[in-house]
């Protein structure tokens, strides 16, 4: 089913067909040794016209750990960018160059013009405020790996919901669930978009915006932090009244549930202290690192089926 | 009929009827008829109609609209009616509709859009998700946006 297709926005992608991809990574996860040579011969190509380490390296490991290999735009200062050349011409030239071409760009739209330029499958890893679908696809997994189940559970979403494209993609990813309940927890500055409201409102999805953790806290069975997002804020004096508006201590889950999950898309900055890491909840480690294994399954997919 | 008698027929050309009341400056606009052009120009508003309570009608001599003129009125004016004339009769009578995308003729309202960016060969698509009222969303950034971005149509 996904075989050939691009990557561009979570809602693209079926609940189906999410499981067909949470089941390949359980196979992948499960017997890595089996799949270290499925893509041999395939090259992806990365490129980030905005900084990114994570999801870059993760893309990149995965793609070795198959057997594949990668090649890499590189800095922007020191590649053909520099010189003055448009997107849409590096996109023809990454086209011809490798087999699946995973793109992150500052401005929202770009993966899916890429698409529409390129024959080769393209992975939309981060645009804008937008889209970060799959960063969506490993938080679903992540809640699946830790609690065994996406549906019936309750969801905090925390932090720069209006600016931060991983936690409106993984609103929207819910959106393909049947959450009991979703509670999205922002200074009023912050709060999601309507059109991102509008799909949870249309899927049936019981959600509540608010202002205060707190209050919340002991209902959650996951709680998804997100970073406020400084280097999308258009004014920098709006960034200056809500950094620091909100940070998740070992303190304040005092009042958590027992096996409350703790997740974040990282890099964090202050949002989670430190001493939250030695509890039981701290799940964001375990997340990154099983990011890898499901970009493992979705470039076999997407490559080979 | 009271109202067409407050401007006499036209011979050949275009009578856009069923305007909204108020709207047939922006109309002339989006035609990019200022009246310098030394065309016969006649312009009725407010006049009463029982379809729209009141209605704009615009009538150009010797103009006829090409299909991306027809579809930017649609968006403005979409109760508009088009009437073709030759030599005094209305040969053609056509409705406008707002297409179920909009191709080239309006830019997305985001400013971080890739659509929107001056060195990108592209053409930017719109998506009419409703058209009463009217909603629109971009077919690259996924934003979506109402009537405010008619404004575009005319002050082009």
């Amino acid at each position: 089913m996904l075989r050939g297709r691009d990557v561009l926005s979570i809602l693209d992608f079926s609940r189906e067909e999410l499981e067909e991809l949470f089941a390949e990574t359980d196979r992948v996860r499960s017997n890595p040794a089996a799949y270290a040579g499925a893509l041999s011969g395939f090259i992806m190509s990365t490129a980030f016209f905005e900084p990114s380490t994570r999801t870059r390296l993760s893309f990149q490991s995965a793609m070795l750990r198959l057997g594949g290999s990668y090649i890499d735009l590189g800095e922007l200062e020191r590649s053909s960018v520099a010189k003055g050349e448009n997107f849409a011409d590096t996109i023809r030239m990454l086209d011809s160059y490798a087999d699946v071409i995973v793109v992150r760009h500052r401005l929202e739209g770009a993966a899916r013009y890429a698409a529409e330029i390129a024959e080769a499958p393209v992975i939309n890893a981060g645009d804008g405020r937008k889209h970060h679908p799959t960063q969506a696809m490993l938080d679903l997994y992540t809640v699946r790996s830790a609690k065994g189940r996406v549906d019936g559970l309750t969801y905090g979403v925390l932090g720069d919901l209006r600016f931060g494209r991983a936690a409106a993609s993984f609103i929207l990813a819910l959106s393909k669930y049947r959450p009991r309940k979703v509670y999205l927890v922002s200074p009023p500055l912050l709060r999601a978009r309507p059109e991102v409201l509008e799909v949870l409102e249309k899927a049936g999805v019981s959600y509540e915006e608010v202002s205060d953790l707190d209050s919340v806290l002991p209902e959650l069975d996951v709680l998804y932090v997100t970073r406020v997002q400084k280097e999308r804020f258009p004014d920098p004096a709006e960034y200056e009244k809500v950094k620091g508006s909100y940070a998740v201590t070992s303190k304040s889950l005092a009042r958590a549930k027992e096996d409350l999950v703790v997740m974040h898309p990282l890099p964090r900055v202050d949002e989670i202290a430190f001493d939250v890491d030695r509890t039981r909840h701290a799940y964001y480690f375990e997340q990154a690192k099983l990011g890898v294994w499901v970009r493992m399954a979705l470039l076999k997919l997407i490559l080979k089926g | 009929m009271e109202d067409r008698l407050i401007v006499r027929k036209i011979r050949n050309g275009t009578v856009i009827d069923h305007i909204p009341a108020g709207r047939s400056l922006d109309v002339l606009k989006i035609l990019g008829i200022s009246g310098r052009e030394g065309a016969t120009v006649a312009l009725v508003m407010n006049v009463e109609s029982k379809k729209l309570g009141r209605k704009d009608i615009v009538k150009i001599e010797d103009r006829f609209l090409k299909p991306e003129e027809v579809d930017k009125i649609a968006l403005i004016a979409p109760t508009a009616t088009i009437n073709i004339v030759r030599d005094y009769q209305v040969v053609e009578k056509r409705r406008v509709s707002v297409p179920e995308e909009i191709v080239g003729i309006l830019r997305c309202v985001n400013p971080l859009c890739v659509s929107n960016s001056p060195r990108e060969p592209i053409t930017p698509r719109i998506i009419v998700v409703s058209r009463q009222p009217l909603k629109l969303r971009c077919a690259y950034c996924d934003e979506e946006f109402g009537e405010e971005a008619l404004s575009q149509l005319v002050s082009q």
